[in-house]
């Protein structure tokens, strides 16, 4: 295997010394080996109080690994954590007491209905009955689960079933959330309804630490980005300093006959003066749009007179494949192929 | 609040949360309820007429004892069951995330198959009246048997817990409780007198406490010939003080035990 490449350290540049004001979550040094398999590999992370850090990778990455982590419910074989200046190894119920966790998979009681699981919830906060069922009430309300909030969970949608585990989140007004991949499995509606209340509860001051495969995502919620690959950090800064990196926006031309691939190929590299990705499987080219629209229409207008005929064009925004191309020299979808080779000793 | 007023209440919000679920899908109790009265009506009307207890009492009345006694048993697999079904649940994590008491899961769970266990016990005295089974003992013996039984039901469901904790999933869980079930009610006076068992055996069946237990409802509901000899072993002699040491040891040995690897396992 090659070695892994070193974190490409974009500005404004965090590094794991630098002191950085009133960190609300501090990881260093995190590993974790199931087996054989290196599920987290010396991860550092730094989220100050009140802002938003998108864990950004793709499956297999160590996402959960980590979030499990910083929610107590695994301890790493090395590293150290402290959320809100407290050892989350050392002492675990002080940090439960403060963080609301959503994770991967809703973690609801299927026969209990949505409302009995939200005082469920309080009642082990310690609330007392009243306070219980009043705080199951207004999440309910605020989730529009209202009507909902007298069936057993096991009727929910997954969307349902996904705001139903974030109310649970929210039963004791932590100001820590941790959340993993909370839009994965949710249509539009239901994505956009999510981002909306996690906007919300950003407004009102928590600290987040959210995990995404979409760079999207990460871009519209969070304040700061840590792309993971194989257990390791391999670029750290905002979405814009991510999209610098790798190029931002992007030309995608597909054409109808292969046999125009190097013709389409030479157009796009005199146009844009960047680097061209072929596939030839898909007969896809991509290349920065270095002018936006203008890159297109300059494009559009020279494979017009070199009549290329083409299946699809257009621009589109760089995606958690295009950052891992241009950072590691290997697609999003590897670190899966790698992850099965691992299995199985 | 105390640590052990916090396992107390978070105890009983686990097993609210247990009851909510059998009050959802009752479907769960039928089959295990059923058990019990298929047991006493094989007993009683297929190898009944096989078996003499002896001592002068109906087989009938000897039998009912027995089918309590095996009832709690097998009741403790509902345990375990219920527990290895938690385990896999996203639900867990939940639990694991939240500042509460880590053996809540556990007391509540053996907490409110209490539940479970007394309504066999009733589901069973009715199915015993039935088939000609009655208590002649006095209130207070008889009430102290039913306590007996329910304590032995909740020390067994402790270790079923842990068993529950120990499996992979569930369905490995009812063979893997039924090694250890099956020897230990059928190797016991429960079906059959001491006397009929070979001498190699005999020791066992002795020193079985599913043989005392067995042994003290039917002192406790008056369901013994006083005049007939109890076999000569501390044991049974001493049915009530032997079963009562035997609930004290599962527990102090199985409670810490299964809190222990519940923590491992979350963790
Ligand atoms: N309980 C486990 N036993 C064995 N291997 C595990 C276990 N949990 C995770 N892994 C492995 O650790 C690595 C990281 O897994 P993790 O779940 O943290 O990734 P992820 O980034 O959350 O992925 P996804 O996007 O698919 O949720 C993977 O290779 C995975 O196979
Ligand atoms: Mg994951």
């Amino acid at each position: 295997m090659a070695t892994p490449p070193q974190p490409l350290e974009v500005e404004p540049v965090l590094t794991p010394d630098d002191a950085t004001p009133d960190p609300m979550i501090r990881a260093r040094g995190l590993r974790k080996s199931y087996g054989d398999v290196r599920a987290l590999d010396g991860l550092d992370l730094d989220v100050p109080r009140g802002t938003v850090l998108g864990l950004l990778g793709p499956n297999g990455a160590g996402k959960t690994t980590c979030v499990r982590i910083l929610a107590t419910l695994l301890v790493p074989d090395e590293g150290t954590v402290d959320v809100a200046g407290i050892d989350v190894i050392a002492r675990p119920d002080a940090v439960r007491a403060r963080m609301g966790l959503s994770g991967q998979y809703a973690a609801v009681d299927e026969y209990l209905t949505g409302f009995e699981n939200l005082v469920m919830v309080g009642r082990l906060y310690g609330f007392d009955r009243r306070r219980a069922r009043a705080r199951a009430k207004e999440l309910l309300e605020r989730f529009s689960l209202a009507d909902a909030g007298d069936r057993p969970a096991r009727t929910y949608s997954g969307g349902m079933r996904r705001r139903l585990d974030l109310a649970g989140a929210l039963v004791a007004e932590p100001d820590v959330l941790v959340l993993d991949e909370p839009t994965t499995g949710l249509d539009p509606r239901s994505r956009n309804q999510m981002w909306a209340v996690i906007r919300e509860l950003v407004a009102g001051g928590a600290t987040l630490l959210l995990t995404t495969q979409y760079l999207e995502e990460a871009d519209l919620l969070a304040d700061q980005i840590v792309v993971i690959d194989r257990g390791r950090a391999i670029a750290k800064g905002t979405a814009d300093d991510l999209k610098r990196q790798i190029g931002g926006e992007r030309v995608e031309v597909v054409v109808a006959d292969p046999s125009a691939l190097e013709a389409v190929r030479e157009v796009l590299e005199q146009v844009t003066g960047g680097e061209v990705v072929v596939d030839g499987e898909t007969r896809t080219l991509t290349a920065p749009a270095v002018a936006g629209p203008q890159t297109l229409m300059e494009v559009l207008r020279r494979l017009d007179t070199e009549a290329i005929v083409l299946d699809d064009v257009g621009l589109r925004r760089p995606t958690l494949d295009d950052v891992f191309l241009e950072l590691t020299g290997h697609g999003a979808e590897d670190t899966v192929a790698d992850e099965t080779n691992q299995d199985g000793s | 609040m105390s640590s052990v007023q916090r396992v107390v209440v978070d105890g009983s919000i686990i097993a609210t949360r247990n009851l909510i679920k059998l009050k959802r899908v009752p479907e769960v109790l039928v089959f295990v309820l059923i058990s019990p009265i298929m047991f006493v009506l094989l007993f009683a009307y297929v190898f009944g007429g096989a078996i003499d207890p002896g001592a002068g009492i109906s087989y009938r009345e000897f039998l009912i004892g027995g089918i309590f006694a095996q009832t709690v048993v097998f009741g403790a697999t509902f345990t375990g069951a219920g527990l290895a079904e938690d385990m896999q649940k996203g639900i867990i994590d939940r639990f694991r995330s939240l500042p509460m008491s880590r053996s809540a899961v556990l007391v509540g769970r053996t907490g409110s198959d209490v539940v479970y266990n007394l309504l066999s016990i009733v589901i069973m005295s009715g199915t015993g009246l039935l088939v000609g089974w009655r208590i002649t003992s006095n209130v207070p013996d008889a009430l102290a048997a039913y306590a007996l039984l329910l304590l032995f039901a909740y020390a067994f469901s402790w270790i079923m817990a842990y068993v529950g904790l120990m499996v992979p999933s569930v369905e490995v869980i009812n063979n893997a409780s039924f090694v250890v079930i099956f020897p230990l009610t059928f190797v016991s006076n429960a079906f059959v007198p001491v006397e009929s068992f070979p001498t190699a055996l005999r020791h066992f069946v002795e020193w079985n406490p599913v043989s005392s237990v067995t042994q003290a409802v039917r002192e406790l509901f008056g369901n013994v010939n006083p005049a007939a000899p109890v076999p000569d072993v501390w044991s049974l002699q001493n049915p009530v003080l032997y079963t009562l040491i035997w609930i004290a040891v599962i527990l102090v040995v199985f409670v810490p035990l299964s809190v222990r690897r519940f923590k491992a396992t979350s963790r």
